[in-house]
């Protein structure tokens, strides 16, 4: 029987019989149908269409998904060393309260200020936040994700420039590199890979130099890297960029700038990121927030793309206030000549960073990266006395990723992977086709979330699964 | 009376003593560290970071109190009537919250073998299905995280259909009409269109004479939203499919305004090629203050293969991602998508079901004629373009005739209604209507609520004629009186983060 025949369904109340008829009578018509009459027959859908037909109740709901979900295994059920790109972290409890504090979380974006001021400040204060962090002086309040904030900071890169190339380093995230090719193709641009140092892993100098040319609108790198190992010759590698009159990108993981220096200490112009890790849950890869930020130099700031908020005051200037700022680069305003398409961003995963940073504090942010960088150097340890198992491929300093190789095992990460799974432990992620020259490798991540015993459990595993071939 | 919480909270940099710490993390254990050593010798010399970061050092229980309080200086669909034109602001269902909210999603890690996500394909190949069907189209793409990067990803998939039939070369315009939503321009540009604009006709519909004037073997499709954003169904959409796909271009469907339509039409069957979806005003999840929304994009069986990888393809027993997809235009984002928001989706279709959802399009387009009806004969206020036919889900009104006789603006309107404790309507669009109250009351309010919202503006415009003044200077009640948004954006006086603020403070000494 449809519940709604009689009764209004509760999140629609107006669907009540009587209300509606009572509405009818007021716009002096007779039936529902004759607010649909001006389109054409042809149209109006004849058939139920293949979707559950009637309203279930809430419980019913609640049974229906909760079942569908436990047919998962989280990392919560298993350890688990996936990173690349999305990463498990813990998320304090006080974000998660204020992310649904409905005041938030209901409402739009602030085109209204003065009703707004809550949302307004708190992203404010995400932008200040992750300026701090990343010694930049401009955020914008978010991009859908790095990768997409890649491919925006590539277009930027040729419009400030006026030039066509972009050039990312080889060992980059293939997610994030066909993201950017997206993003690149329809404006025109190329995206050249230089290569790395087959020893560590580092960008190689040489390489860049022979690329780099009048053309060159942006070099880009990322730190940590992709595979986890540090890049130090960052300094080196702006200059070179700013030689030729290129911009320079950093891609940077917030979870490392405790310890690491920043991005705006090393010349970036343009700095893009994944704030994922700063209170936000992995949520199976989505929703992200891709962090973006420059310089305070206007022939920068006027090209960023993504809603940017400012501080103002009152008309009468008594007070300070918030607003969207700069709103003139944007499609509702400047419409196919605006610097992106972006207007919905995610909003609220800045304000439960806001929220994770502020908790956090210098202090916080420095024993978060100090926890990670033990805690993955710990299982790098631990992993590289296991006979067959290279880790890491290469020299340098890792964060909180780093590769593991099978080939003198003889085993496929495929292959030891199915096994670990059979003992209840999740691998990283598998890079040997990604990467066919570093052979049968695997990426491994490794965070405060993750206890010596956990690691300690894997590296067991591994050897008993080499020693047992 | 409303009255907005007014706190004066300083920003969160000062607040909290220094050495203040707000969360104790998981540290190495002691072992760990001694196995590892020195990380002052790990970390290379170089790339250490010697300036530590400033940011607040404050304790939980202020954290939790200055959000709180900010919560508080903040207006949602909860607190009351937020008829944001074209934003479709309805209710949020708390079950889809909390479910979204379960370890079992949280928790999953989007590269995880297929072994341990069956349950979430499962979710995300259905919510998959389903929405093709609402849209009927042929398959669903569930990456996009938001309406204008759906868009994005249309525009793209035009591009690769014309470059397969050798065509793109000249396929370099996209036809937008003069009242289309800013993204359509702005996302046709992003894919390297050029953009070409069609006026709209006497009645707010497109004018099908400049359509076919536009329209020639150039012409890559028309971006369309239906109804449009005067609120209006484009009666001709039979003629305009047909114009622009003897043209040999594709039609994309804005789903900006899909809520009216619901089970009743179905862009597919109107023709169109690609669809968006804005799940974050259709299907009920929450906009969080300008996000993460939802953006899948539908297609025809024609354009299926240029969707981005990987796909969730089902053989009856097993899902899996499938990544072998020669044509696909790669990838427009990470991962699969914001799975969150999404669940939130699936939670909402099975709340409603197909009898449901029909009740939403038709109660939000009784709700929006409703409050047209109510709010005809304000002095002050026209209905421009066609006023005998009933709008779909919202109507625009002008304020020109109050400004001209009262100097009181679409601006000072919105300003003056949230003094009553309602939203203001979008305004100044759509740009064909001078001084734009664009109206969307979404199926969510009540008929007392939307009396009340007709009584405001009904109060408004007696004020304007009685007291221009009170309107002009409004709002009141709000956290801030009105702002100075002309500052936040002017070079000399631009501050947009808290580093930049004390650079001036320096410079002004």
């Amino acid at each position: 029987m449809n519940p709604l025949e009689r009764h209004n369904h509760p999140y629609i109340p107006n669907s009540q019989p009587k209300i509606k008829n009572e509405m009818m009578r007021e716009i002096g018509i007779k039936s529902i149908e004759e607010l649909y009459a001006d389109i054409p027959e042809k149209y109006t859908l004849k058939k139920p269409l293949k979707i559950p037909k009637h309203a279930l109740s809430e419980f019913e709901v609640k049974r229906h998904i909760e079942a569908l979900l436990a047919k998962n295994k989280t990392c919560n059920e298993m350890p688990m060393f996936l990173g690349a790109g999305c990463w498990p972290h813990y998320v304090p409890a006080v974000v998660k309260e204020i992310v649904q504090r409905s005041e938030f979380l209901t409402s739009y974006t602030p085109y209204q200020p003065e009703i707004s001021q809550g949302m307004l400040q708190a992203l404010f204060e995400y932008q200040s936040m992750i300026c701090e962090l990343t010694a930049m002086d401009v955020a914008n309040c978010s991009m859908y994700d790095w990768a997409s904030a890649l491919g925006e900071a590539a277009r930027m890169a040729a419009r400030v420039t006026r030039r066509r190339e972009i050039l990312i380093p080889k060992i980059i995230h293939p997610e994030r590199l066909a993201t950017l090719q997206a993003y690149a193709e329809p404006a025109g641009l190329t995206v050249k890979k230089v290569s790395y140092e087959r020893e560590t892993g580092e960008l190689k100098l040489e390489d860049l130099k022979y690329a780099i040319s009048e053309q060159t609108a942006a070099v880009y790198i990322e730190n940590p890297s992709y595979l986890g190992f540090i890049e130090t010759q960052v300094e080196e590698i702006a200059s070179e960029a700013h030689k030729h009159g290129a911009l320079f990108i950093v891609g940077v993981d917030p979870t490392s700038l405790g310890i690491l220096k920043p991005p705006g200490e090393c010349g970036a112009d343009i700095t893009v990121g994944e704030a994922q890790p700063l209170g936000n849950p992995m949520n199976f890869g989505g929703p992200l927030l891709g962090i973006f930020a420059c310089r305070d130099d206007m022939n920068l700031v006027r090209q960023m793309p993504g809603r940017v908020i400012g501080l103002t005051t009152t008309v009468d200037g008594a007070r300070q206030g918030f607003c969207m700022a700069l709103q003139t680069r944007e499609q509702h305003i400047r419409r196919e000549k605006a610097t992106s398409n972006i207007c919905s961003n995610e909003a609220l995963c800045a304000v439960a960073s806001a929220v994770y940073m502020a908790l956090l504090g210098p202090r916080g942010f420095r024993e978060l990266g100090e926890a990670i960088m033990y805690k993955a150097n710990y299982a790098i340890s631990m992993l590289s006395v296991v006979e067959g198992v290279k880790a890491p491929i290469f020299k340098s300093a890792h964060f909180k990723e780093f590769t593991v190789n099978f080939d003198k095992a003889g085993l496929t990460v495929k292959e030891v992977h199915k096994k670990l799974l059979q003992r209840g432990i999740h691998g990283g992620k598998d890079v040997s086709k990604e990467f066919p020259e570093l052979g049968e490798t695997a990426l491994y991540c490794v965070t405060e979330v993750h206890s010596a015993e956990e690691i300690a459990c894997l590296a067991d595993a591994i050897n008993q699964i080499l020693k047992e071939r | 009376m409303f009255k907005q919480a007014c706190w004066n909270e300083p920003l969160i940099f000062n607040l909290g003593r220094s050495e203040r710490r707000g969360h104790i993390l998981p540290t190495a254990e002691e072992h760990v560290k001694n196995a590892v050593g020195d990380l002052d010798e790990l970390v290379p010399q170089r790339m250490k970071r010697t300036n530590a970061p400033k940011l607040p050092e404050v304790s939980e229980v202020e954290v939790a109190r200055h959000f709180t309080r900010l919560s508080q200086m903040n207006y949602g669909v909860d607190c009351g009537l937020y008829p944001l034109g074209s934003c479709t602001m309805k209710y949020n269902p708390k079950i889809a919250e909390q479910l979204a909210n379960l370890p079992k999603l949280n928790m999953l890690h989007p590269y995880q073998d297929e072994s341990t996500i069956q349950g979430i394909l499962e979710i995300l190949y259905k919510l998959e299905r389903w929405l093709a069907e609402l849209t009927g189209t042929y398959e669903v793409c569930l990456h996009p995280a938001a309406g204008a990067h759906g868009e994005f990803l249309g525009t793209l998939l035009i591009r690769a259909y014309h470059k397969m039939k050798g065509e793109l070369e000249k396929r370099r315009e996209i036809i937008v009409p003069d009242s289309a939503h800013g993204t359509n321009p702005a996302s046709a540009a992003m894919a390297g269109f050029n953009v070409v604009v069609v006026p709209s006709d006497d009645d707010g519909c497109v004018s099908l004479g400049a359509l076919k004037a536009a329209v020639s073997e150039r012409t890559a499709g028309l971006m369309l939203t239906n109804p449009n954003t005067l609120g209006i169904f484009e009666k001709n959409i039979d003629e305009i499919a047909r114009i622009i796909h003897d043209a040999g271009g594709l039609l994309y469907y804005d789903g900006a305004n899909l809520n009216p339509m619901l089970c009743r039409v179905r862009p597919g069957d109107m023709g169109f090629d690609i669809v968006h979806i804005n799940i974050h005003k259709t299907f009920g999840t929450p906009h969080g203050g300008g996000g993460p929304g939802a953006g899948p994009v539908g297609v025809s069986k024609e354009l299926a293969e240029f969707l981005p990888v990987p796909r969730i393809v089902f053989d009856g027993a097993w899902y899996r991602l499938d990544y072998d997809r020669p044509y696909s235009v790669g990838k427009i984002r990470s991962f699969y998508g914001n799975v969150a928001v999404l669940l939130k989706a699936y939670a909402y279709i099975l709340s409603l079901g197909f009898e449901g959802l029909k009740e939403v399009a038709e109660v939000s387009v009784l709700n929006a004629n409703y409050l047209m009806k109510k709010l005809e004969g304000v002095r002050g206020l026209t209905l421009p373009y066609d006023s005998e036919k009933p709008r779909k889900h919202e109507c625009v009104f002008s304020a020109k005739q109050m400004k001209n006789e009262t100097g009181v603006s679409a601006l000072n309107i919105a300003k003056r209604l949230l003094d009553y404790g309602v939203h203001a309507p979008t305004i100044y669009f759509p740009l064909i209507v001078e001084e734009a109250l664009m109206i969307e009351p979404t199926e969510t309010f009540e008929k007392e609520e939307l009396d009340r919202f007709a009584e405001a503006l009904r109060k408004i415009s007696e004020e304007a004629y009685t007291s221009p003044e009170t309107v002009l200077k409004a709002p009141y009640n709000t956290a801030v009186p009105r702002l100075d948004e002309v500052k936040a954006s002017h070079p000399r006086t631009m501050v947009l983060s808290w580093r930049m603020y004390q650079k001036r403070m320096t410079q002004k000494g």
